[in-house]
C-alpha cells in the first residue's frame, strides 16, 4: 500500500495552453497506469502533493496532466511558468476511479474531462457516451478527437453561451430531458462536488440506483 | 472595519509577532490570548490591562473578530442549533449538545464541502469556502454555554482534512493553556480518510480521530463515499495503525446506518475482520433522512441486533442516540434552508 506519496523528479516535456488559463502538462511516463488513475504532483520532494488525474492513454509514451490556473492555489501558478526541461515531482498513479469495456456514460465537467480522456486514449469506448459540461466554447478541451470518434455519443453542454454543435444549458438540464436512462449501465461522474452531487441527483431521481453511480471529485 | 486582520483566532506566537510590529510590551501578545481566549470582551476598551493608548494602536490596526451567531433554534431536548454568517450570502452552523455533565459542541471547518458524500446535506450546497481558525473557533467563542462546554468535535459542515492549517491551528487555540485549555482528549476531529492530511495530524496533535466508515466494502463505499476511489479505507486503517493508538488518543470510526445497504450480518463480519487489530471503537448513527436521499434509516431492531453483533465480536460499539431532531438535526440542512432562502431573496 502506498504509505506516503513518495514523490519523484521528472522533466517536463512541454506544456500547452489548449484555452484560456488550461493547459496540458506532458512528461515521459515513468510507471504503468490505469486510466482513471491520479498522480501527486509537487514543486519539490517535501511539498504536500496535489492530486491530478492523468489524462492520456495506458499506452501513451507520455502522461498528461489537464489543469487550469487557481490564482488563489501555489501549485498551479507555478506549473504554468514551467517551460521544457523545468523538473516537477510526482507520485507514483494510484486510485480506482477506473472503467471497463462495458457501455456506459461517462460525465464530467470541466477538467474533470482527464480522466475520460485517459480511458478515451486507452480504447475503452464501447457503448459510452460522453456528456462534458462547460461555460464556453473554450471549456470542451480535446473535442476534436472525441467528436471524430464517439460522433452523437459526444454531447457537450454549454451552459453560458450558445456554441455550434453543443447542448445550451446545463448537464443536469440535459439529463433531465433524457426520457429514458438505462438502469443498468454504470454512470462515471468526474468534476467539481456541486456538479456531482446535482448530476447524481438527477440520475437518481430517474431511476437510476446509486450502485451503479461512482464519482470522482475534486478537491 | 471588516478591512482590518482579525486577532481572533491567531496563536500566541503570532500574537506576540503582532506585539512586535506594533511596538507593544513585548508581555501584550499574552494578554491578547488571555482577553481573547479566557473572556467574553468584545472590545480593545475592555481589554483593562492594556494600556489605553496601546488599545487605540491595536484598534488601528486589527479588529477582534469575534462574531456573534445571527440565530439560534432550540430542540425540545436541550439542543441548539447555531447559524453563523460566514461572508455574503454563505452560512455555516454549530450545534451544541447537553449530555448531563457532558457539553459538546459540534463545530463546522468549511462552508459547504467537495466531498460529496451520497448521505450529506452539506455536500448538496457544494463547496463554499474554508473557514480560518478564528471562524471555527468563533463558533465555540460566542455562543452563550461557552463556559460550560466540556468537549469540541469537529463533525460539523465541511471536510477537516481539506482545510487542515486552518483545523490544526484551531485545535493547537482550543487545547493549550493560553487558548481555551480543553484537554486535546475532549476534542475529535472527524474525517473521511484523507491520507496525507490525517497523517499529519496523527503526527502533529494528540486530539482524538473519528473516521466516517459506514461499510467495510470497498465497492460500496465508493458508491456512498467518491473519496473511497482515492483513500481506500483499508490505507486509511492500515495509515492509523502505524501510530501508537489507544494510549495518548482516541481513534473511533463512525458508522450510519442504512436499511438494506449497510446493516447485514455480512457488515459485521466484514467489520470484524477489517478493524481485528486497531484499537478503536465504533459509533453507530441513525441516519437522518435528507431530502431526495435514495437512503433510509435501519429499523431500530436491526440497529440493536448490528450493535450487539459487533460487541459480541469484540468491538465496542455504542448507538448515538439522535439529539435534535425537531431542529433539522442532519448537519447542513439549517444552513441550506438558509442559503437557499438568501439565493431567492438575491433573484
Amino acid at each position: 500500500m502506498k504509505k506516503k506519496l513518495n514523490l519523484t523528479k521528472v522533466k517536463v516535456l512541454r506544456q500547452r495552453e489548449i484555452a484560456p488559463g488550461v493547459f496540458v502538462l506532458s512528461f515521459m511516463r515513468p510507471w504503468d497506469f490505469v486510466a482513471g488513475q491520479v498522480v501527486g504532483l509537487s514543486g519539490s520532494e517535501t511539498e504536500e502533493a496535489r492530486l491530478y488525474s492523468i489524462a492520456s492513454g495506458e499506452l501513451d509514451e507520455e502522461v498528461d496532466i489537464l489543469y487550469n490556473i487557481n490564482p488563489e492555489g501555489r501549485l498551479t501558478p507555478w506549473m504554468a511558468q514551467l517551460n521544457t526541461a523545468d523538473n516537477l515531482w510526482v507520485s507514483e498513479p494510484f486510485g480506482s476511479f477506473t472503467s471497463n469495456g462495458e457501455p456506459g456514460w461517462w460525465i464530467a465537467s470541466g477538467t474533470g474531462i482527464a480522466p475520460f480522456r485517459a480511458m478515451f486514449r486507452t480504447g475503452l469506448t464501447n457503448g459510452k457516451k460522453l456528456l462534458h459540461g462547460g461555460r464556453d466554447s473554450n471549456s470542451f478541451y480535446f473535442s476534436d478527437s472525441f467528436e471524430q470518434e464517439l460522433g452523437e455519443n459526444y454531447v457537450r453542454c454549454c451552459s453560458r453561451e450558445v456554441c455550434p454543435h453543443a447542448y445550451h444549458g446545463r448537464l443536469t438540464q440535459y439529463l433531465t430531458g433524457i426520457e429514458h436512462l438505462p438502469a443498468g449501465e454504470k454512470y462515471y461522474l468526474c468534476g467539481s462536488a456541486e456538479m456531482v452531487v446535482d448530476v447524481r441527483d438527477v440520475l437518481i431521481n430517474k431511476g437510476v440506483p446509486f450502485d451503479n453511480i461512482i464519482s470522482e471529485i475534486y478537491f | 472595519m471588516d478591512a482590518f486582520p482579525a486577532l481572533f483566532g491567531k496563536t500566541l506566537d503570532e500574537l506576540n509577532a503582532v506585539a512586535i510590529e506594533l511596538g507593544l510590551p513585548s508581555y501584550t501578545g499574552k494578554q491578547l490570548a488571555y482577553w481573547l481566549y479566557k473572556t467574553g470582551v468584545n472590545s480593545f476598551e475592555e481589554m483593562t490591562n492594556i494600556a489605553k493608548k496601546n488599545q487605540q494602536i491595536l484598534e488601528e490596526h486589527y479588529r477582534l473578530g469575534v462574531e456573534a451567531p445571527n440565530r439560534v433554534s432550540t430542540s425540545a431536548d436541550g439542543t441548539k442549533k447555531y447559524l453563523f454568517t460566514a461572508g455574503p450570502g454563505k452560512f455555516i452552523e454549530a450545534a451544541y449538545i447537553p449530555d448531563g455533565k457532558r457539553h459538546t459542541l459540534c463545530v463546522s471547518s468549511q462552508v459547504g464541502c467537495k466531498m460529496g458524500c451520497l448521505f450529506c446535506m452539506t455536500g448538496k450546497q457544494g463547496f463554499q469556502g474554508h473557514l480560518n481558525a478564528g471562524s471555527i473557533l468563533n463558533q465555540l467563542r460566542s455562543i452563550p454555554e461557552r463556559a460550560v462546554m466540556t468537549n469540541v468535535v469537529y463533525m460539523g459542515m465541511g471536510e477537516p482534512f481539506d482545510n487542515l492549517d486552518a483545523v490544526m491551528k484551531s485545535c493547537e487555540i482550543l487545547t493549550a493553556e493560553y487558548g481555551f485549555a480543553i484537554s486535546a482528549r475532549k476534542v475529535t476531529v472527524s474525517t473521511i480518510g484523507i491520507i496525507p492530511a490525517m497523517r499529519t495530524f496523527l503526527e502533529k496533535s494528540k486530539c482524538n480521530l473519528a473516521v466516517s466508515l459506514h461499510t467495510p466494502f470497498d465497492e460500496e463505499r465508493r458508491r456512498l463515499m467518491p473519496i473511497q476511489t482515492v483513500y481506500p479505507l483499508r490505507e486509511v486503517i492500515d495509515t492509523i495503525q502505524e501510530f501508537d493508538i489507544g494510549k495518548y488518543r482516541r481513534v473511533s470510526f463512525e458508522y450510519i446506518m442504512f436499511k438494506g445497504v449497510n446493516d447485514s450480518r455480512r457488515h459485521v463480519n466484514e467489520l470484524a475482520r477489517l478493524l481485528n487489530k486497531v484499537k478503536a471503537r465504533i459509533n453507530l448513527i441513525r441516519f437522518h433522512p435528507i431530502p431526495a436521499s435514495p437512503l433510509e434509516c435501519s429499523d431500530e431492531s436491526v440497529i440493536a441486533d448490528f450493535q450487539e453483533a459487533l460487541n459480541d465480536r469484540g468491538i465496542v460499539t455504542t448507538l448515538r442516540a439522535s439529539r435534535g431532531q425537531d431542529i433539522e438535526a442532519a448537519c447542513g440542512m439549517l444552513s441550506t434552508r438558509e442559503l437557499v432562502k438568501s439565493r431567492n431573496e438575491e433573484h
